[in-house]
């Protein structure tokens, strides 16, 4: 080779040019995976402390662990398809995957104990997309932030001495986040009701539609019961499987109804704050009909391997600046792949 | 087949397109499965339709690769070398082919609609099944970092050639002035 031999110092510079690219590189990966920063608050962490409230329940949901699953459709009535073109609102039918539960990492809770109800939906579009919602039988969220999520639920955990979450650290989130004070001053007056059949369930989140000419408007979606409302019987206090019976014994005689509401928010009304619910005097659109027709136990059912992420949505339905969103399909993605896998190392071991 | 000192042009086109969308995807996996910023469902959106740019690439890439003439490695290089980079290229191409495909199949075994924005949506290739699931999911994150690795030590390796060796390798595939 006729090429000119390096000095010492060039060749230095040069195996440091090969040496610090990649390792550059690889560092930046590191920290992409949160691997150099314990401190950051990741979807890991979020998962790991609702397990430790709800205790290690190999195979279920990491919260909402206790629930049932229901088929049925929604039937358009076509009014929201001017505010979004997700085929879905046109009018027609879309085949619907579902999932009552309650709140909580416990799958074997006592019905009654648990303040917070969800019904969450699978719409399966004709054309293959797909859109979930996760919703829950109460008017606002207790905050609006991930860390504020968080801090309540560290605030929440049981204390290891006494086994019941210590009063002084509950306290000193409230006073740390009185955001929370509407949500407690809700959950100490609502008399839960007698089955999932006459709860209301709110997105909670804001989320943004899409029309045909590519205008977005901010809304919520509610599902409203057409069932009336009848407050827990003194029986039901007693048997900690109530609602189950409930929804299938009412499933058994003939289909239930919901009426999907979309609630459009007004100039300013924010949509990030998931603790705060807009005037009720904003505009409300009937979009249709939700019927559940079937009940199905969740171990074998057909809602067990869906994971609710509320980020699945199809072309017309799109994410608001709701930070507790992105936190949700993160989390969720990590406990679906927890449970799946110990799914299958259960069967596998029998 | 003839003696050439370049890769062909179109391969030298796609090697860097690739070479610059993989890196982004091993970026862009990584962060959106740890973040829980509004980056999450931004990196989401971008890593179903860049996988699959990918996908198709590999595959016109691989026809490329068999059916053009390419450059011999130099007679300087050990035997050692020469077989620890023809079992990194093919570990690269191996890597770049399975692991869109695992994406693709591993969001069908869970149900998730594979969409690859303004309501495209492509069809499942798994049916929906929990085991395939759980073993393809942790797969998917291995390739990922076994890709990373591999990547990392091909840079280094062509960083050698193209600056203490100076034997012609990364000029092959730079396409600029041999020595």
């Amino acid at each position: 080779m006729t090429q000119t031999p390096f000095t010492p110092r060039q060749l230095i510079t040069r195996l440091a040019v090969i040496a610090l690219v990649p390792l550059l590189l690889i560092v930046l990966f590191l920290w992409g995976g949160g691997w150099l920063s314990p401190q950051r608050l990741t979807s890991d962490k979020l998962v790991g402390v609702l397990q430790q409230a709800g205790g290690e329940h190999p195979g279920f949901r990491r919260n909402h662990a206790k629930g049932i699953c229901v088929i049925g459709r929604f039937i358009s009535n076509g009014n929201a398809s001017a505010l979004s073109r997700a085929s879905v609102f046109a009018p027609g039918e879309t085949p619907v995957t579902g999932r009552f539960a309650i709140a909580g990492g416990n799958p074997s809770a006592p019905d009654y104990a648990v303040p917070v109800r969800s019904l969450a939906l699978a719409f399966q579009l004709a054309n293959g997309e797909q859109w979930r919602s996760g919703m829950n039988a109460m008017p606002f969220f207790p905050v609006s932030t991930v860390e504020q999520f968080y801090e309540l639920q560290v605030a929440s955990l049981p204390d290891p001495a006494t086994g019941k979450p210590n009063p002084e650290k509950f306290k000193a989130f409230v006073q740390k986040n009185p955001e929370i004070m509407p949500f407690l001053a809700w959950a100490k007056q609502n008399v839960p009701s007698s089955s999932w059949a006459s709860d209301r369930f709110n997105s909670l989140n804001a989320f943004r539609f899409i029309d045909k000419s590519g205008a977005s408007h901010l809304v919520r979606w509610s599902v409203v019961p057409h069932t009336a409302y009848q407050p827990i019987g003194a029986a039901q206090k007693n048997d900690n499987d109530f609602l189950q019976k409930d929804i299938q014994q009412r499933l058994a005689q003939g289909p239930l109804q919901w009426d999907l509401l979309i609630t459009v928010a007004g100039k300013g009304d924010d949509g990030s704050r998931a603790s705060q619910v807009w005037p009720a005097d904003r505009q409300t659109i009937n979009a249709g009909t939700l019927e559940l027709s079937q009940a199905i136990a969740q171990q074998q059912g057909p809602c067990n391997d869906i994971n609710y992420d509320p980020l699945i949505l199809p072309d017309g339905i799109a994410a608001s600046d709701d930070p507790l969103l992105n936190a949700r399909s993160a989390a969720y993605a990590k406990s679906y792949n927890a449970r799946t896998r110990e799914q299958t190392a259960q069967t596998g071991a029998h | 087949m003839k003696q050439v000192a370049y890769f062909h042009p179109a391969l030298r086109v796609l090697h860097w397109l690739m070479a610059a969308a993989i890196i982004a995807m091993l970026f862009i996996g990584v962060l959106m499965v740890s973040t829980i910023s509004s980056l999450h469902s931004l990196l989401v959106s971008i890593h179903k339709p860049l996988g699959m740019m990918i996908l198709v690439l590999v595959i016109v890439r691989l026809w490329l690769r068999f059916y053009t003439a390419t450059p011999a490695l130099p007679a300087s290089l050990p035997a050692w070398q020469r077989a620890m980079a023809h079992l990194s290229h093919w570990a690269l191409y191996a890597m770049m082919l399975a692991q869109p495909l695992i994406g693709w199949a591993m969001l069908s075994a869970a149900g998730y609609p594979v969409s690859l924005g303004s309501g495209f949506v492509l069809p499942p290739i798994l049916p929906v099944n929990n085991d395939w699931y759980a073993i393809l999911r942790p797969l998917h994150s291995v390739v990922a970092l076994a890709l990373f690795i591999t990547v990392m030590l091909h840079l280094a390796a062509a960083l050698l050639h193209a600056l203490i060796l100076r034997d012609g390798v990364f000029e092959s595939m730079s396409g600029t002035r041999k020595r």
